[in-house]
């Protein structure tokens, strides 16, 4: 078999694992099986991404039902690239976050791994298909089994907080129905590549603008753009640590993909007419939340809350760039999309372990910490600095691209902006550096010690990633560089 | 043979061993190492000698010709001999700091292209702090988080800077830099800020007194001679650079007259100093730009000499305002010949080291026809003399007798102190062998009798000025009466009375802001952190603002 029959192994392994898995006895077994399906989704992936960067795109037509009536998956750099991202985090995230769902999670592990491996599922489903309603499905999935996940957090308030997510979440779901239905009465095809071919001619027709507009605000809530990032702090901060860190790096990720999927391949594959007026308004909500969540980050009593909105303020980031509608300012999406799952992930890996050994997020708790748990803290400020963009961490690529695209763009201003919301960021990294190493422990907190290996070696490897992917970036830069052109539909190797 | 071997990144490596090694071994190690890399230095052959790819952009990390060259050479010396002076202490992290720095300080002088330079740039900020910050004591807290502070605001006009000269050349390789437009200006402002040229120099005189003892020997040899090294290769011959340094020396030497505290005292002589190499990048000729590298050179190791003299005397009696000390020639007779030798270094006395490179710069100007910088110069080069080849020894280890009696500093201090004065003595003798690793042929004597007749004549009138107000005022209580007029008369007064008025208003300021931040923390607290609030009333509001988005998306695409 070649590797377009593999592909679609990628969403079916977990898919079909996690049923399985809801049979499964004990602590133990659940947890490789998750572990087994998310690792060989990796190396599926890997071969994946490899084989679309040297031949391009892979076309799979589920039962071999040819597009118009079957489902097709159709894979680019994109596509790829995203996927080798949510199945390395899936992966790394697993094996590093054990130790806590035994501690947090103590009964019925079998159907969190299960729900965990739907989510996945989800997650990879949206990512991989080239059928629109294929994408809401998936998304429902993911969604549905992502309600239920955070709802296993011990915190009481982790109820709410699933709620919460579901109201908006099924908000976002359902206005993306809505204009999935509007396009398919407009074009009568569900298939994005069909769509990307009719849809020109129907520029001008107001279904098709309201549809765009509903699918747009749709995929934000789940993307959670400000203002529409209430969900994200608070079921961040009440999922168990598992959840937190494997959503962090990832749930937001797939909907900003799917969100430039639809604006710049299905809608305008010229790329300009109807990308430009809704890339004023995301440039203005970019920039909007990369000061709002830094702000309000600077200000947090709780460590993952601090760092879920800090969260909102990346997403700032990544929208700002494509906002640019550019190829460069694409590329520097898809790279922060990419560093910011890196990041993200290695900051909640720690801030999880910390919850491990002292039971609290909140920051009162942790102070003069970084004493007693050296090996955490200090990972977790490494990963703060690449947060803020020191070099040769990946947040320097990141910034580094994402000012050249606003040069580029001739955006001089908001080079300005771009600089002085980062400041924010150093002041609330700085603000834990503080705490952690400046203020003395209080006498009578009680004995904490440093995590066991088993936390801290994915947690250095995160970190690792961070410096490594920051100084070679031919994967990152050339991954993002392939997906920014794939998505806006520019032929390989037509950069400038 | 070992050309891939890059320097910097040995260095760093070297410093993975100082987190274990205790005693004896670390102190061996300390000494080794950097030997290890001067010698590493003097192997670099000409030409880039590393290149790899990093995101799209080709970098050389390893440039090597004859510019780079004399400041390694001088990096590497000066790493040598202030381990050395530090190898008493026992703090590791300053340790680790200082070679850190030292690393990155070296990047930048071996960096072939701006990426690369800002990496090794951000690093050298970064480590640099340290050495203020492990004083401990809450001023040199305050003043690292200034320093940091101004210094985090360069990286940034850097970065940008690097980002539109790539952009509007296509090329990131550090070479004269010459684009149109703000790119341009925004690397010579964060090259300006590194090099302390006045008004962006605030953060030197203010930070560097503040360090450890040892720490500012590093401190005052690598900041600003790296800024120097990226002027001459990225300005060379820019016009405004003659008078801002011109204006330097001056502006360096007049606040030096009215500093009490010998090592704020010197450190505003680095401003000076740093002025005429300044200049010389201005004028750009040849003889100039040979000047301003042979300058760097020696000012290195005299200005970490005198330093060193005065944190010996820092270290030996807790003290360093000149009102404080003095009579301390028959205690620490060892530390006054050898601060002498870096005196007369700096004060271009024949046969020591700032002679044979002040005089170049001084030169320079002459033959290129410019009359009133030459003269200007010449006005500092008196003021030098007066503060720190006469004032500041005279005070400190003459005048009242201030009834310390301190010991000499430890052995390894004065060896230190010992290598450079023997440098800078044998630079003033050959400095042939100097003139040798410049980055131009060098075609120039010192050693004429019009550059000594001049020289010898300006010293001598100065110090003559000197000992006649001495004389003039009848004995020494009356002298130091005279000089503390500035500091306990009106002058100090006043200079007293607006600090605290500027501190005052500083500290309402900072108070309101914190009120401000408490107050807004409330309210923030009240609107995002109460629970109840959020969970009555959240939900609607949320997909109110989904609706609201929705609305103004429709607008935007419907519109049109």
């Amino acid at each position: 078999m070649n590797v377009t029959e593999w592909m679609p192994f990628i969403v079916l392994i977990p898919l079909i694992a996690g049923p399985i898995c809801i049979l499964l006895p004990g602590q133990r077994l659940p947890w490789l099986l998750a572990m087994l399906s998310a690792a060989s989704a990796l190396i599926i992936a890997g071969f994946t991404f490899a084989e679309v960067i040297t031949n391009g795109t892979l076309r799979y037509a589920f039962g071999n039902w040819q597009p118009p009536i079957g489902i097709e998956y159709r894979v680019d750099a994109a596509n790829a690239f995203v996927a080798l991202l949510i199945t390395g985090m899936a992966s790394i995230m697993l094996a590093w976050g054990k130790p806590t769902v035994d501690v947090e999670i103590p009964e019925r592990q079998s159907s969190f791994y299960a729900l965990f491996l739907l989510a996945f599922a989800g997650l990879l489903g949206i990512t991989l298909t080239g059928d629109i309603f294929n994408v809401f499905v998936f998304l429902e999935i993911s969604s549905l089994a992502t309600y239920a996940l955070i709802a296993h957090g011990q915190d009481r308030r982790a109820l709410v907080a699933a709620f919460r997510y579901l109201m908006m979440g099924t908000v976002g779901a359902t206005f993306l129905l809505i204009g999935i239905g509007f396009l398919y009465i407009m074009t009568g095809t569900l298939n994005m590549m069909e769509l990307a071919e009719r849809l020109p001619a129907l520029a001008d027709s107001r279904a098709t603008q309201v549809g765009l507009a509903f699918i747009v605000v749709g995929f934000s809530i789940k993307l959670a753009l400000f203002p529409m990032h209430h969900w994200l702090p608070n079921a961040y901060t009440y999922a168990p640590s598992l959840v937190t860190a494997f959503l962090a790096a990832t749930a937001t990720k797939v909907a900003l993909y799917v969100l430039l999927r639809f604006v710049f391949t299905v809608f305008a594959p010229d790329y300009s007419d109807a990308a430009m007026p809704l890339a004023i308004a995301f440039a203005v909500l970019a920039i909007a939340g990369m000061f709002a969540g830094s702000w309000i980050a600077i200000f947090q009593k709780n460590l993952k809350r601090l760092l879920a909105y800090s969260s909102v303020a990346q997403v700032g980031y990544m929208v700002l760039g494509a906002s640019f509608v550019t190829v460069v300012g694409v590329t520097a999406s898809f790279l922060h999309l990419f560093n910011h799952g890196l990041i993200k992930g290695a900051l909640f890996m720690a801030a999880g372990i910390v919850f491990h050994q002292i039971g609290s997020a909140r920051l009162e708790d942790m102070r003069g910490l970084g004493r007693v748990m050296p090996w955490t803290l200090t990972g977790f400020a490494l990963a703060g600095l690449s947060l803020i963009g020191i070099p040769p961490t990946v947040g320097f690529v990141s910034k580094w691209y994402l000012i050249s695209a606003a040069i580029d763009a001739g955006q001089t201003w908001i080079v300005v902006l771009i600089l002085i919301s980062s400041l924010l960021a150093v002041v609330y990294i700085a603000k834990l550096i503080e705490l952690f190493w400046m203020q003395p422990r209080p006498a009578d907190s009680p004995v904490v010690q440093e995590a066991s290996p088993a936390l801290l070696i994915p947690l250095w490897l995160m970190v690792f990633a961070n410096f490594y992917f920051g100084i070679d970036t031919r994967l990152t830069v050339g991954g993002a560089t392939a997906a920014a052109q794939a998505i806006l539909g520019v032929p390989v190797g037509g950069l400038p | 043979m070992i050309d891939w071997l890059h320097p910097s990144v040995l260095l760093m490596l070297g410093m993975l061993p100082l987190i274990w090694l205790r005693g004896r071994a670390r102190q061996i190690w300390q000494v080794t190492l950097p030997a290890i890399i001067l010698g590493l230095i003097t192997t670099l052959a000409a030409g880039s000698q590393l290149s790899l790819s990093f995101m799209g952009l080709e970098l050389t990390p390893l440039r090597v010709d004859k510019l780079s060259l004399v400041f390694a050479y001088v990096i590497g010396i000066i790493l040598i001999i202030g381990n050395i002076f530090a190898l008493q202490v026992e703090d590791r992290a300053q340790h680790i700091a200082a070679g850190l720095y030292g690393a990155s300080a070296l990047g930048v002088v071996l960096a072939g292209d701006l990426v690369t330079l800002y990496v090794f740039w951000e690093i050298m900020m970064i480590a640099s702090v340290w050495l203020i910050w492990r004083r401990k004591t809450p001023i040199a807290y305050e003043a690292g988080m200034r320093y940091l502070l101004v210094h985090a605001l360069g990286g940034m006009l850097l970065f940008v800077g690097v980002i539109g000269y790539y952009l509007a050349t296509g090329s990131v390789a550090f070479e004269k830099i010459d684009v149109d437009g703000w790119a341009f200006w925004l690397i010579l402002i964060a090259f300006l800020i590194n090099a302390a040229v006045p008004p962006l120099h605030a953060w030197l005189p203010d930070a560097y007194p503040e360090a450890t003892v040892t720490g500012t020997v590093f401190l005052s040899a690598l900041t600003t001679k790296t800024a120097v090294y990226t002027l001459m290769r990225g300005y060379p011959g820019l016009e405004l650079l003659l008078w801002l340094g011109v204006a330097m020396t001056l502006y360096g030497v007049i606040y030096a007259t009215l500093i009490n505290d010998i090592r704020r005292l010197l450190s505003y002589h680095i401003i000076s100093q740093v002025g005429y190499m300044v200049a010389g990048v201005g004028m750009g000729t040849a003889l100039a730009l040979n000047g301003t590298a042979a300058h760097a050179f020696t000012h290195i190791l005299y200005k970490a000499l005198l330093l060193m003299g005065a944190g010996a005397v820092l270290q030996m009696t807790g003290r360093s305002r000149m009102s404080d000390l003095g009579g301390l020639y028959r205690y620490m007779p060892m530390t006054f010949l050898l601060y002498m030798v870096g005196a007369l270094s700096i004060s271009a006395f024949p046969l020591f080291s700032g002679f044979v490179s002040k005089t170049m710069i001084v030169e320079a100007a002459a033959v290129d026809y410019r009359g009133v910088v030459y003269l200007l110069m010449l006005l500092a080069a008196c003021g030098t003399f007066l503060s720190t080849g006469l004032k500041l020894p005279y005070f400190t280890f003459f005048g009242k007798d201030s009834g310390l009696r301190p010991k000499e500093p430890p052995i390894n201090m004065q060896i230190a102190m010992g290598i450079a004065a023997a440098l800078c003595f044998l630079i003033g003798i050959f400095p042939g062998a100097l003139y040798a690793i410049l980055p131009f042929p060098v075609d120039y004597n010192a050693y004429t009798l019009s550059h000594l007749l001049k020289e010898l004549q300006l010293l001598f009138f100065v110090g003559l000025g000197f000992v006649v107000v001495i004389r003039y005022a009848g004995g020494k209580d009356y002298i130091a009466l005279d000089v503390d007029w500035l500091y306990r008369g009106p002058g100090r007064r006043l200079v007293i009375h607006t600090r605290n008025m500027i501190a005052e208003a500083n500290h309402d300021v900072r108070a309101e802001f914190m009120r401000f931040l408490a107050k807004l923390q409330t309210r923030l607290g009240k609107a995002h952190l109460d629970g109840s609030l959020l969970r009555t009333w959240a939900t609607g509001s949320m997909a109110l603002w989904t609706a609201l988005v929705l609305a103004l998306v429709l607008v935007l695409t419907l519109g049109t």
